[in-house]
C-alpha cells in the first residue's frame, strides 16, 4: 500500500464517523422535512382500497359501484381517529362539505349490517355527484405540489391550472416579504453602525482597541436568550429606557418599544452587530499601516484617501458581514417571539406554528424548504466571498 | 491609519465609539442587578437586595430540574461533538483527502441552517426512530449544532502546528498512535478545550431544537427561561441569566488562563 493511499484512507477513516452522524441526524431530518412538503399520504393512508379503485377512473364517467364499495370497505375498517380527522380535513380543503358528508357516511356505514352492499347515493345524494369523487381522487396522489404552491399563496384550480389563492385566505407572501424586510433593515443598521465602529477599532491602539473589541466579543459570548431577556426588560413600558426618557422630560407617555417592529429591530441589531463588526475589522487589520500615509504623501486629501483607499479595502469585510447578518436574521425565531408582536413574526414562527400548533407537516415542510434553499444559497455565496466560513468570534 | 486627525473628527469618533460600546454592553449589565431584586416584578427599581430568586431556582422543582437537565444534555452534547469534531478536523487536515474544502463547508452547515427548519425535520424523524422525548434525542440534536464550533477551533490549532514535529517523531520510531498521543494531542488540546467550551455554551443556550425534540422531562434551562419570559415573566429569569453570564465569564477566563499558562510554559522550556 503506497504512503499516499494509506494517508488518504486514514483521513477518510477520521471523517467517516462525523459523516455518518451528520447523514443520520442532520441530512436525514432535512430530507424528511423536504419529503413532507411534497408528499400527501393522509387520505391515501386511511382509504387504501378507495385509492386503488379510483386509480382506474377517468373522472368523466359516473362513479362506479366498485368505487362505492371500496369506500364502504375502507370506512368499515377501524381507523386511527387522528389520522381519519386529518384525512377529512384534507378532503374538506379540496371541496368544502366533506366534513358533514364524511361523518354522515361513516355513521351510516358503521350502522349498516356487515357484508351487505350499501348504496352510498341513498346515504347521501352527494355521492352520486362526480365532483365529490373527483375531489377524493385529487387528494389521492402520493406526490403533490399543493404545499409548495400554498407556501407561495398559490393553488391549483378545478382545471388543474396554477392560480393565486383568494386575497386574505393566506398570508405567506406577506410573511416572506416581512421576513425579508426585517432582515434587510437589521442588515442595513448593522452596516451603518458596524462599518464606522470597525474603522475606529482598527485605527485605535492599546487599551482603547481592547475595550472596543471586548465590547463586541462579550455580547457574542453571552447567551442569545439572556440578551433577548435583557432587551425585554429594557424595552417594556415601565422599562429603563422609557423611565429614563420620562425622567429627563423628553416624553410623558411611554414610547411603545416592545411587542412591535421597533423592539424586534433594536434587539436583533444588538444580537447580530458582532457578526458585522468582526469580518470588517479582521479585513482592515490586513491593510498595511502605511497605506494611508502613502496616499496622503501622494497628495490625496483625507476624504479622498478614505474614499479611494480605505473604503474599497473594507468592502470585502462589509460584504461578508452583511451576508452573514442577513442570512442569520432570515431564520430568527426567538427574538421576534419574545419582543415582537403578532405582526412582527417571521417565517420561522410560521413554520413552528404549522409544525407544533396544527401538525400541518406539509406546510411546515414547504415553508421550511423555501427558507432552507435561500439560506443555503446565501451560505454558498458567503463561502466564496470569505476565505474562512466561520462564525466563531475568535 | 496614522496621521493627523482633526479634533472635530476625533471627538465624533470618541462619541460614536462610546455610544456603540454602551449599546452593546448596557443591556447585559442592566439585567445583572435584577437577579438580586426582592420584587416579584422583573423590573427596576430595585426594592431591596435579596437572594430569593436564586433560592427559587434551587427550590422550585421546575427550575431545579431544568438546570440539571441542561448540565446532563450539555455534557453529553459536548462529549459527542468534541470527539466527532476533533476526529473530523484531523481528517480534514490531510492533503490527501479529496474535496477537503467541500467537505469542510458541509460540516459547517449546521451553523447556518435555520434551527426551526432542522427542528421540524428532527421532530418528524424522531417520531419514526423512537427518539422523541428522550435525553439521547436532545443530546444528539444539540451535538449537531455544536460540532462546527469544535471543528473550527481544533482546525485552528492544527494550522498553527508545525507538521515536521509529527514527521520527526515517527522518523525516530514512534508508532502512529504514540505520535498522536505524545505529539499531536498535547498540541491540539487547547483547541479542543476551546471547542468544547463553545460546544457547551451552544448547548446551554439552545432553545429552538429543544422546543421541537424535547419532552417535558427534558426541559432545559434555556427552554424554561424562554417559557418564563413568554408566559409568566418571573425575576427567576434574571437570576438564571446572572448564572449564565457569570458561568460564561468564568469558563472563558479559565480557558484564557490555561492557554496563557501553556504558552508561558512553552516559552520557558529550554531550547
Amino acid at each position: 500500500m503506497s504512503v499516499a493511499l494509506r494517508a488518504r484512507l486514514t483521513a477518510l477513516g477520521l471523517i467517516t464517523p462525523l459523516v455518518a452522524f451528520l447523514v443520520v441526524f442532520f441530512f436525514w431530518p432535512l430530507a424528511t422535512m423536504m419529503m413532507a412538503s411534497v408528499t400527501d399520504g393522509t387520505v391515501r393512508g386511511v382509504m387504501p382500497e378507495t385509492a386503488a379503485a379510483l386509480s382506474g377512473w377517468d373522472g368523466n364517467t359516473p362513479p362506479s359501484p366498485e368505487m362505492q364499495q371500496a369506500l364502504v370497505a375502507d370506512l368499515r375498517k377501524p381507523v386511527d381517529q387522528l389520522a381519519f380527522g386529518d384525512a377529512v380535513r384534507r378532503l374538506n380543503s379540496e371541496l368544502s362539505g366533506f366534513r358533514s358528508l364524511m361523518s354522515h357516511t361513516t355513521s351510516a356505514v358503521r350502522d349498516a349490517p356487515e357484508g351487505q352492499a350499501l348504496d352510498l347515493a341513498t346515504v347521501d345524494p352527494r355521492w352520486s355527484e362526480t365532483k365529490y369523487w373527483l375531489a377524493v381522487k385529487h387528494a389521492m396522489p402520493l406526490y403533490t405540489d399543493r404545499y409548495l404552491l400554498a407556501a407561495a399563496d398559490l393553488e391549483r384550480d378545478a382545471a388543474g391550472n396554477i392560480a393565486a389563492v383568494d386575497a386574505g385566505a393566506s398570508a405567506n407572501r406577506q410573511i416572506m416579504l416581512r421576513t425579508f424586510l426585517i432582515a434587510a433593515t437589521v442588515t442595513v443598521l448593522c452596516a451603518l453602525i458596524g462599518l464606522p465602529y470597525a474603522l475606529i477599532a482598527a485605527s485605535a491602539t492599546g487599551w482603547v482597541r481592547a475595550l472596543l473589541l471586548i465590547a463586541v466579543l462579550l455580547p457574542l459570548w453571552t447567551s442569545l436568550l439572556v440578551r433577548t431577556a435583557a432587551w425585554f426588560i429594557l424595552l417594556q413600558n415601565e422599562g429603563l429606557i422609557n423611565e429614563a426618557l420620562k425622567a429627563i422630560g423628553l416624553i410623558s407617555e411611554p414610547l411603545p418599544l416592545i411587542f412591535n417592529r421597533t423592539g424586534v429591530v433594536i434587539a436583533m441589531t444588538h444580537v447580530l452587530l458582532p457578526f458585522m463588526v468582526l469580518p470588517i475589522y479582521s479585513g482592515l487589520l490586513t491593510i498595511p499601516a502605511n497605506l494611508m500615509p502613502a496616499a496622503a504623501s501622494l497628495g490625496a486629501s483625507r476624504l479622498k484617501a478614505f474614499r479611494y483607499v480605505l473604503l474599497p479595502l473594507a468592502f470585502p469585510g462589509l460584504m461578508s458581514g452583511s451576508l452573514l447578518v442577513f442570512m442569520v436574521a432570515l431564520g430568527y425565531y426567538i427574538t421576534p417571539a419574545l419582543v415582537g408582536g403578532p405582526n412582527d413574526q417571521m417565517i420561522s414562527s410560521v413554520i413552528a406554528f404549522f409544525a407544533t400548533g396544527t401538525a400541518n407537516w406539509g406546510m411546515a415542510g414547504a415553508l421550511g424548504l423555501i427558507l432552507l434553499a435561500v439560506t443555503t444559497v446565501l451560505y454558498l455565496v458567503y463561502g466564496r466571498l470569505s476565505r474562512s466560513p466561520t462564525m466563531v468570534g475568535t | 491609519m496614522a496621521g493627523k486627525t482633526s479634533p472635530a473628527l476625533r471627538a465624533a469618533q470618541i462619541v460614536f465609539g462610546l455610544a456603540v460600546v454602551f449599546f452593546l454592553l448596557a443591556p447585559i449589565i442592566a439585567i445583572l442587578p435584577l437577579a438580586f431584586n426582592s420584587s416579584v416584578f422583573l423590573n427596576y427599581p430595585i426594592e431591596t437586595f435579596s437572594s430569593r430568586w436564586f433560592g427559587e431556582l434551587q427550590n422550585n422543582e421546575v427550575w431545579r430540574r431544568s438546570i440539571v437537565n441542561s448540565l446532563i444534555i450539555g455534557s453529553g452534547a459536548t462529549i459527542v461533538a468534541t470527539v466527532l469534531g476533533t476526529l473530523a478536523a484531523l481528517g480534514l487536515r490531510s492533503s490527501h483527502l479529496p474535496f477537503a474544502n467541500a467537505i469542510r463547508t458541509t460540516f459547517l452547515m449546521p451553523m447556518v441552517v435555520p434551527a426551526v427548519v432542522l427542528g421540524v425535520g428532527m421532530q418528524m424523524l424522531y417520531g419514526r426512530l423512537g427518539l422523541a422525548n428522550s435525553y439521547l434525542g436532545v443530546i444528539v440534536a444539540h451535538a449537531v449544532l455544536c460540532i462546527p464550533f469544535v471543528i473550527v477551533s481544533v482546525s485552528g490549532s492544527l494550522i498553527a502546528m508545525d507538521p515536521w514535529l509529527e514527521r520527526a517523531a515517527s522518523s525516530l520510531g514512534a508508532t502512529p498512535l504514540n505520535v498522536f498521543r505524545r505529539v499531536t494531542l498535547p498540541i491540539i488540546m487547547p483547541g479542543m478545550l476551546t471547542g468544547a467550551v463553545f460546544a457547551f455554551a451552544t448547548s446551554l443556550d439552545e432553545v429552538v431544537l429543544t422546543l421541537f425534540v424535547a419532552g417535558p422531562n427534558q426541559r432545559t434551562l434555556a427552554r424554561q427561561m424562554f417559557a418564563s419570559i413568554r408566559e409568566n415573566i418571573s425575576p427567576a429569569v434574571a437570576a438564571a441569566a446572572f448564572l449564565m453570564i457569570v458561568g460564561t465569564l468564568c469558563v472563558a477566563g479559565l480557558v484564557g488562563f490555561m492557554r496563557w499558562q501553556r504558552q508561558r510554559a512553552l516559552r520557558l522550556q529550554p531550547a
